[in-house]
């Protein structure tokens, strides 16, 4: 865009841009079919028949299955437990994006590199590894038991579990906007006699708000569908400890495909009320950055 | 845009330069306080578990974990994960790169919606999306008795396999190259096509040069994800041993029987994958950062 901006500039006499850009490079037809095709096939026509399956069930199936008491307590489980993890990522989050901006650390180039481990590390690992250290006889397990705190196979192994797979989000959406962010904002907050927490609370905040939010809402949005890393730690205890996409899998393994597929309905309702949600905060987060963070 | 957290960035930058300013400089406690409490959970959600791994993989010595990654049911989850991610990315790679050409070098309406659609995998629990693969193709499903007929097997069969990943690894290398392409603008490829180049070779001597980081970037973590898929394949592989396990699945096999040496010595290999896969990440950052400073 810059390129194209100079050249025009550095013409005596450019001739004013058509209103509407004509299509110059080849390609459309084909890539854009392609990629319609291929959505529609895999992802599209697949979603579809959840909803169309769920609704020839009829209202009043759909409802029981979905809301009987042991779907009920896994709502209750899931949503909160994720909400609780992506609040907590979104404290640490800031923290750890703080320090990998702001500070220098040995190791530092290492911390930066392992946050994205939840991102690359196969999620059946990463439940097995927490159940292990948070077992009775783990090594954090050993030093928690005995002093009354309960991790492995309770709710409380969930929430765990849900950290450490919403660690990253918050880290990576905050982490670019400190670094883009000038600092002549806080030097005139300084100047002007403001304190450090006033400077941050009043000034840094505010621009990382978006950011923050997305990030929380990636978080969320990743650990409320969570399976892999939750199974193993969670211990599975009807109405106690039950996530929702396991009531899924033990509703299919009792061939009970109208009480899947009704759980399934209400879970994909939550993704896309979120995805839409996502979408307009990380459009509101690009305009406040687009004017506020950009280098001149 | 669930995928911004994962889009290519350039390594942590010097936080000296906020340290010798003092209106950016915490008083020392409260930098100490911050850097400790970050990497303290950094230690215990990351490097903790990390750690688990590689002690219990190795707590019964190395015969035990040799044997258990040589054993045939192990060879062969090797084998079906492989096979898995030989499909799926490759195919991944043709959907991103033709739906960020028809994306960010053309104009049209329903733009935002298509690249809303193309981040749903990314939103929706694995195992739902297992789940609308089973409607479909399961005995009970919209095919079902059709493949019956005809005895084709999808569920409970390498096909289902190869679909259920081909869904979860998706978004990955679109999600890459939409926003990198939009960043280059056109100029580059109008000018090549106005020269008389052809649409192949505009997109293998122009554009290809310059999105080849963004695109490696996407396929480390389509592949990533490929290999460690455990809730969507679980729901669509009916578990049979020797032959519709994947590695991940192994793994929640051997756990289950209580076999935790064998357990983690597999999970184990997929760790190190993880911690290859983030290798390879640094490197292509730290290239694309180089190209991109060799350019400015």
């Amino acid at each position: 865009m810059n390129t194209s901006l100079a050249a025009h500039a550095s013409l005596p006499a450019a001739p004013a841009k058509p209103p509407k850009r004509r299509r110059v490079l080849p390609g459309f037809a084909p890539t854009l079919g392609f990629t319609l095709f291929y959505l529609s096939l895999l992802v599209l026509i697949p979603l579809a028949a959840v909803f169309l399956k769920s609704a020839g069930h009829g209202w009043e199936a759909f409802w029981d299955a979905a809301t009987s008491p042991r779907v009920l307590a896994s709502y209750r489980l899931s949503f909160g437990a994720a909400v609780l993890a992506a609040l907590i990522n979104v404290v640490f989050g800031l923290i750890l994006a703080w320090s990998l901006v702001r500070y220098e650390f040995p190791g530092k180039k290492l911390v930066d590199a392992l946050i994205d481990l939840p991102f690359a590390l196969p999620t059946a690992v990463a439940g097995i590894a927490l159940t292990a250290l948070y077992a009775p006889n783990g090594w954090l397990g050993e030093w928690l038991v005995p002093h009354g705190i309960k991790v492995a196979f309770t709710p409380l192994g969930v929430l765990v579990a849900l950290i450490f797979i919403g660690l990253p989000f918050v880290v990576r959406t905050v982490q670019p906007v400190l670094e883009d962010m000038e600092t002549e904002l806080e030097e005139a907050a300084a100047s002007l006699g403001a304190h450090r927490w006033q400077t941050f609370r009043y000034v840094v905040l505010p621009t990382l708000t978006p950011a923050l939010l997305t990030g929380f809402a990636l978080a969320f949005a990743r650990a409320v569908g969570e399976y892999g890393s939750v199974i193993f730690i969670a211990g599975n205890i009807p109405m106690v400890s039950e996530i929702t996409p396991l009531m899924i899998i033990s509703k299919l393994e009792q061939y009970d495909y109208v009480g899947a597929t009704a759980i399934a309905t209400v879970m994909l309702a939550f993704s896309f009320t979120l995805l839409l949600a996502i979408n307009g905060l990380q459009a509101w987060s690009a305009r406040r950055n687009g004017i506020e963070g950009r280098k001149p | 845009m669930s995928g911004a957290a994962s889009t290519l960035r350039h390594g942590p930058g010097h936080g000296a330069r906020y340290q010798d300013n003092p209106a950016t400089r915490e008083s020392p406690w409260v930098r100490r306080l911050l850097l400790g409490l970050g990497l303290s959970f950094f230690a215990l959600f990351l490097v903790l578990p990390l750690l688990a791994v590689f002690t219990e993989a190795l707590r019964k010595g190395w015969d035990v974990y040799l044997a258990a990654l040589i054993e045939p049911d192990a060879i062969s989850a090797v084998k079906l994960t492989l096979l898995a991610a030989l499909i799926s990315v490759p195919l991944n790679v043709v959907f991103g790169v033709s739906a960020a050409w028809a994306i960010a070098k053309h104009d049209f309406r329903g733009k935002q919606l298509l690249i809303t659609f193309i981040d749903l995998p990314f939103s929706i629990s694995p195992v739902v999306a297992g789940l609308i693969y089973v409607l479909i193709f399961g005995a009970q499903g919209w095919f079902g008795p059709w493949l019956a007929e005809h005895d084709i097997k999808i569920i409970f069969a390498v096909p289902g396999i190869v679909l259920a990943t081909l869904f979860v690894t998706f978004p990955f290398v679109a999600r890459e190259l939409i926003p990198l392409m939009q960043a280059q603008g056109r100029d580059e490829e109008e000018a090549a096509t106005v020269l008389g180049a052809s649409g192949w070779q505009t997109f293998w001597h122009v554009t290809l040069p310059n999105i080849k980081w963004g695109l490696l970037y996407g396929v480390i973590l389509c592949n990533a994800r490929a290999f460690g898929e455990f809730g969507a394949v679980s729901v669509v592989s009916g578990h049979i041993r020797g032959m519709t396990n994947t590695l991940p699945l192994h793994v929640e096999i051997l756990y289950n029987e209580y076999q935790f040496a064998a357990a983690f010595a597999v999970a184990s290999l997929l760790a190190l994958l993880a911690l290859v896969t983030l290798g390879l990440k640094q490197f292509v950052e730290w290239q694309a950062s180089r190209s991109h400073r060799s350019e400015a």
